[in-house]
């Protein structure tokens, strides 16, 4: 590991300020970046630790209802906070599903989004055909080792998939990254944070140097809302499938839906045509699952995950019923 | 045992012959040769206080010493153990301000200030803690590798209160992997230990 350079920063103006520099990393949680270091994914000449940074930390009300989330606030005193577990289930149910129980009492749901890709190409000790690790090395993942990968969204370049639970809730809620730099700030929405190798392969996220992710901002509850998790682990595994969905119910009729699936491309995937077709159908009814289907006509598997399409419309409707139950 | 070993545990020889091999060897440590061929290989010590297991300490580290590393090589304090290094196994568990982390995913700079505590910390003297006690009543080990991070998540886990059923317990405790497979033994012993402290 390259030695670098450490400083505490004493406030988010400073964090902001030195952010800005070349060769300069945020260090938050670690949970990710201090494995970056070993492997030579990344290697800051400075980490800046905001860890002690003040007003960062914790979740507040906002006045229409919603909640803002302080981007440094813990993953699991996220989740066991009861206005999240009361009026987001789905949100508190993704981060519990996440990691373990270590990892979340380090890591941040400012950070946890931008964790990057599991793809064992990107994570490779030798130098592997990874365009997200080396721009223009190609995708060693399209002809080989590829199971767990996208079935949406993918193309030749990157086929890996956004490993992440929090962020699959957050594209379900419409919820808000805020984002600050030296210049300002602006507001990116939960669903399209993450960029798809259609739009850059070698990226994983709209965040650029220099910008810090500061809050998190929810708008209605959602407490009619589930996350349903498909993994070959019951806990401590990443997801092969996810599915996260919100309804609005009128008696057994859907007034609307949100529905994202995780794992199965390079962002939280918004079943949007599903949504649409759900509007005014009644929970149980064959309309359901027409709809559903609806929302997989663009699914391409690749040369080993056809499984996945199957299993994520599964995972999909399941999601659906778990929510109506919610409470 | 010849005269100069009486009195020396075996722990103490071992240190002995690993500073030893470490002295002669650092040629060939991976960590040692990066660091030689970085650009920047003159390291920036910084003074890190802590307070681990209740007594002070004052270190010089370079920022990319782990507070695992920090533990186990300057503080000799080696139960909790070094098995993936990267936050997958749990064998590293200590806990900070009082909270379960995995100290190979934490800077040893980043404590400074704050207090820390291992498994070498947990008895009271003679005295087991309830959890260490609990893991030998419940036969919760075979190899004993991951037992040290086991427990300091046990010791968590209880205090935070996910110990209401085997299940809870079971996803609470799944941040440590135990290759020999103890974990129905380690389950009850978490239980047994929440049920006493209750």
């Amino acid at each position: 590991m390259r030695d670098f350079d450490y400083s505490f920063a004493s406030s988010k103006g400073d964090a902001i300020a030195q952010a800005r520099h070349a060769d300069t990393m945020i260090l938050a949680g670690g949970t990710e970046l201090l494995n970056w270091l070993r492997i030579g994914i990344a290697e800051p000449g400075t980490l800046v630790d905001i860890t002690r940074v003040a007003g960062m930390t914790g979740i507040e009300p906002l006045p229409d209802g919603g909640v803002r989330i302080g981007a440094l606030t813990k993953l699991n005193d996220v989740a066991e906070h009861p206005q999240i577990r009361d009026s987001y289930p789905v949100l508190s149910v993704a981060i519990l599903k996440a990691a373990s129980a270590q990892i979340r009492n380090l890591a941040t749901i400012g950070g946890n989004p931008l964790q990057r890709v599991r793809c064992p190409y990107f994570r490779a000790e030798e130098p592997t055909p990874c365009n997200k690790r080396v721009a223009g090395s190609g995708c060693a993942a399209l002809n080989g080792f590829n199971e767990k990968h996208a079935i949406f969204g993918w193309t030749n370049d990157c086929v890996a998939v956004h490993p992440a639970d929090p962020p699959v809730a957050l594209a379900a809620l419409d919820a808000i990254y805020v984002i600050e730099d030296a210049r300002g700030s602006r507001r990116v929405p939960a669903r399209s944070f993450h960029v798809l190798p259609s739009q850059d392969p070698t990226a994983h996220s709209v965040l650029r140097h220099g910008e810090l992710i500061t809050a998190i901002e929810i708008a209605a509850p959602a407490p009619k809302s589930a996350y349903l998790k498909i993994r070959e682990r019951e806990s401590y595994e990443f997801a092969t499938v996810s599915a996260a969905v919100t309804l609005d119910l009128d008696g057994d009729i859907i007034r609307s839906a949100r529905i994202a699936l995780g794992s199965v491309a390079m962002r939280p995937w918004r079943l949007d045509e599903t949504e649409k077709r759900l509007v005014g159908q009644r929970l149980g009814s064959p309309a359901i699952q027409s709809a559903v289907d609806a929302g997989f006509t663009d699914a391409r598997p690749l040369s080993a995950n056809a499984y996945k399409i199957k299993l994520a419309r599964n995972a999909a409707l399941r999601a659906i019923e778990l929510a109506a139950r919610a409470s | 045992m010849s005269d100069d070993l009486k009195g020396l545990s075996r722990r103490d020889l071992m240190r002995g012959s690993a500073l030893i091999a470490a002295g002669v060897a650092t040629i060939a440590s991976p960590e040692a040769a990066a660091a030689s061929a970085a650009p920047n290989s003159v390291p920036s010590l910084r003074t890190v206080r802590v307070e681990v297991n209740g007594v002070d300490h004052a270190l010089q580290l370079e920022p990319r010493v782990t507070l695992l590393d920090m533990l186990r090589e300057r503080l000799q304090l080696t139960g909790a153990k070094k098995g993936c290094n990267r936050g997958e196994c749990g064998a590293c568990t200590v806990l900070l301000d009082g909270r379960r982390v995995n100290a190979c995913l934490v800077l040893g700079v980043a404590v400074d200030g704050r207090k820390i505590t291992t498994v070498e910390g947990l008895a009271d003297g003679l005295h087991l803690h309830p959890v260490q006690q609990a893991f030998i009543d419940h036969d919760a080990f075979q190899c004993g590798f991951c037992t040290s991070g086991q427990i300091m998540s046990a010791v968590a886990c209880i205090a935070e209160g996910h110990t209401h059923s085997n299940a809870e317990i079971r996803g609470w405790m799944s941040g440590n992997i135990c290759r020999c497979s103890a974990y129905p033994q380690i389950a009850a012993a978490v239980e047994a230990a929440a049920r006493e402290r209750a």
